[in-house]
């Protein structure tokens, strides 16, 4: 190929790749630019850290509230993920494993919003999850105690994001090469042992996406907090949408976010360096 | 009954109440949300609704119960999401999985961060902009902020799905004469299709379920189905808040259901390659 023909072809690439980068460079990324100015820009137009400050004494609890929620949540969706894929995998009983996998599913697709007003209802005082409890006799009548504060907004975080990070690392669990399993369990290794030495090191990097993924997602939903935990302490989003939809004030609002985007950009980076020294070993 | 099966009878036991529990945290909030849908009556302490019936439902779904009107509207705005979606999905997708590019990792990236960072600051900016040019409270204001979201399953399902014809196909066409667009319209958009059909049902489900930014940019005028939801929700309605989440529920449940007819193991092994 000439030279000439090479450049058209690309020159055509490009144009077939301009339209997609557009709208999100249009509708993504300028706005998140935005973000950025607004938060620092005074009155005057000058730069200023004032609104970080404020942002910064309003509402450092709900960040550190925000920030405990989503870590919690992030754990125990790894938790419930692994023993799902791990039993789905490594399970026995065939009967037992087609269950399983029909049954953690189906949340997969369900969305926040939905998740939030489901779990608004059975976690509630009167809600079945209680209705449950007493009438197993677990607990009595009289403790029953609302869980519609914290405890709702990770139950209904892990609810909805376990199913996404399940599917993915059994996923990945699938495709490993069953030799490695059969060979050390004809050596007599038990299961879990299984599991956590020759299993979960192969899928670990699939396992961190999808709870890098899940941490960014949570990061940033605003239904679910607003329905079951509304009032402080809660979540940033909260706060956000309050100072704008209520006091239409921008610069804190800005500032709140690009706080969370230095919490998400943590996440990333603990799984890029996790990533690197993952290649560097290999 | 030999003595091996009977010593492996507490396992089984156990086994089964595990997938009990694991069924119970499935299902039990489901089946709250469905009691709600059909309680007209529902007081504390009794366990289940004092009395079922339809009237909420009725009350949906009349003409003034705003239901029928949010569902055209969520509906119109998926619509639009998965055309615009995929009238710059599917050349792109094709370019990154067929063509030279030289930047490709780094455009790859680019359609990945709308997944990757927090949207909240995205939303909020961006209604702030859309007011100020008259597109806030609009459907096209809303099919955009739905789409830059939508782009990315859609550009990398795109380009797994093209990625995963077999270019010797298409070299086959070409030698008897094709010319390329005809090869493309003829060969590769036909095998790439299912992937494709995958993209377009995730794009069209998202865009149903979007809240956020709907929640920001389309007020006041565009009601969608999830606006409507925590409206009720919000005002106490639970039965209103249950019947509009079922409403919502049924697409998704679908789509779980069929996923993996439509996303292939080949191409599912080829996403982000």
């Amino acid at each position: 190929m000439t030279d000439a023909k090479t450049a058209t072809a690309s020159w055509r690439a490009y144009a077939l790749v301009a339209p997609a980068l557009a709208v999100i460079v249009a509708f993504f990324v300028l706005p998140l630019m935005l973000s950025a100015v607004l938060a620092f820009r005074a009155r005057d137009g000058g730069f200023t850290f004032e609104h970080f400050a404020k942002a910064w004494d309003l509402y450092q609890t709900d960040l550190a509230f925000t920030i405990g929620i989503v870590l919690l949540s992030t754990v125990l969706i790894g938790v419930v993920a692994i023993a799902i894929a791990g039993y789905l995998t490594l399970g026995e009983n065939p009967r037992a494993v087609a269950i399983l996998r029909w049954l953690y599913r189906w949340p997969l697709f369900i969305p926040f919003i939905v998740t939030g007003q489901i779990m608004r209802t059975f976690l509630a005082k009167n809600g079945m999850l209680n209705h449950v409890l007493i009438g197993s006799g677990l607990i009595e009548p009289l403790s029953a105690q609302s869980l519609l504060d914290w405890r709702g907004i990770v139950v209904a975080f892990v609810w909805k994001q376990a199913p996404f990070v399940t599917l993915l690392v059994a996923g990945a669990m699938a495709s490993l090469e069953p030799q490695h399993i059969e060979a050390a369990r004809n050596l007599g290794a038990r299961r879990l042992r299984v599991l956590f030495d020759i299993v979960l090191p192969q899928v670990r990097g699939t396992l961190l996406v999808g709870l890098v993924l899940s941490f960014v997602t949570m990061l940033s939903v605003l239904s679910v907090p607003m329905m079951i935990n509304p009032n402080s302490p809660t979540m940033i989003t909260v706060d956000v949408a309050y100072r704008i939809s209520t006091l239409s004030d921008y610069a804190v609002a800005n500032a709140l976010c690009l706080m969370s985007l230095i919490v998400a950009a943590t996440g990333a980076w603990f799984y890029l360096r996790h990533a690197a020294s993952e290649r560097s070993q290999a | 009954m030999s003595a091996r099966a009977l010593s492996r009878w507490p396992q089984m036991l156990g086994m089964a109440v595990l997938l009990g529990l694991v069924a119970f945290a499935i299902f039990g909030p489901l089946a709250n949300l469905f009691l709600w849908a059909f309680a007209e009556k529902w007081y504390f302490p009794n366990k289940i609704p004092q009395e079922f019936g339809f009237s909420f439902w009725a009350r949906v779904f009349s003409p003034r119960g705003n239901a029928l009107g949010s569902l055209g509207t969520s509906i119109w705005i998926a619509v639009l999401t998965v055309a615009l979606s995929l009238l710059v999905a599917v050349p792109a997708g094709y370019a990154l999985a067929r063509l030279k590019l030289r930047w490709r990792g780094l455009i790859l990236l680019a359609f990945l961060l709308p997944q990757a960072v927090p949207n909240l600051p995205v939303y909020v900016n961006i209604a702030r902009v859309f007011y100020e040019i008259g597109l806030n409270g609009t459907i096209l204001g809303v099919v955009l902020v739905h789409a830059s979201h939508g782009l990315v399953l859609a550009v990398w399902i795109a380009s797994a799905a093209f990625a995963s014809v077999d270019p010797s196909l298409e070299e086959a066409a070409r030698n008897m004469g094709a010319s390329p667009w005809t090869c493309f319209r003829t060969v590769t958009l036909p095998l790439a299709a299912p992937g494709l059909i995958a993209s377009a049902i995730f794009v069209f489900l998202e865009s149903l379920d979007e809240f956020t930014g709907t929640y920001f940019v389309g007020v006041p005028d565009v009601t969608t189905l999830p606006l409507l939801m925590f409206n009720a929700s919000m005002g106490g309605n639970y039965q209103i808040a249950s019947i509009t989440a079922l409403l919502l529920l049924i697409p998704s449940i679908a789509f779980m259901l069929v996923v993996e007819r439509f996303l292939k193991a080949d191409v599912l092994a080829g996403v982000g390659r």
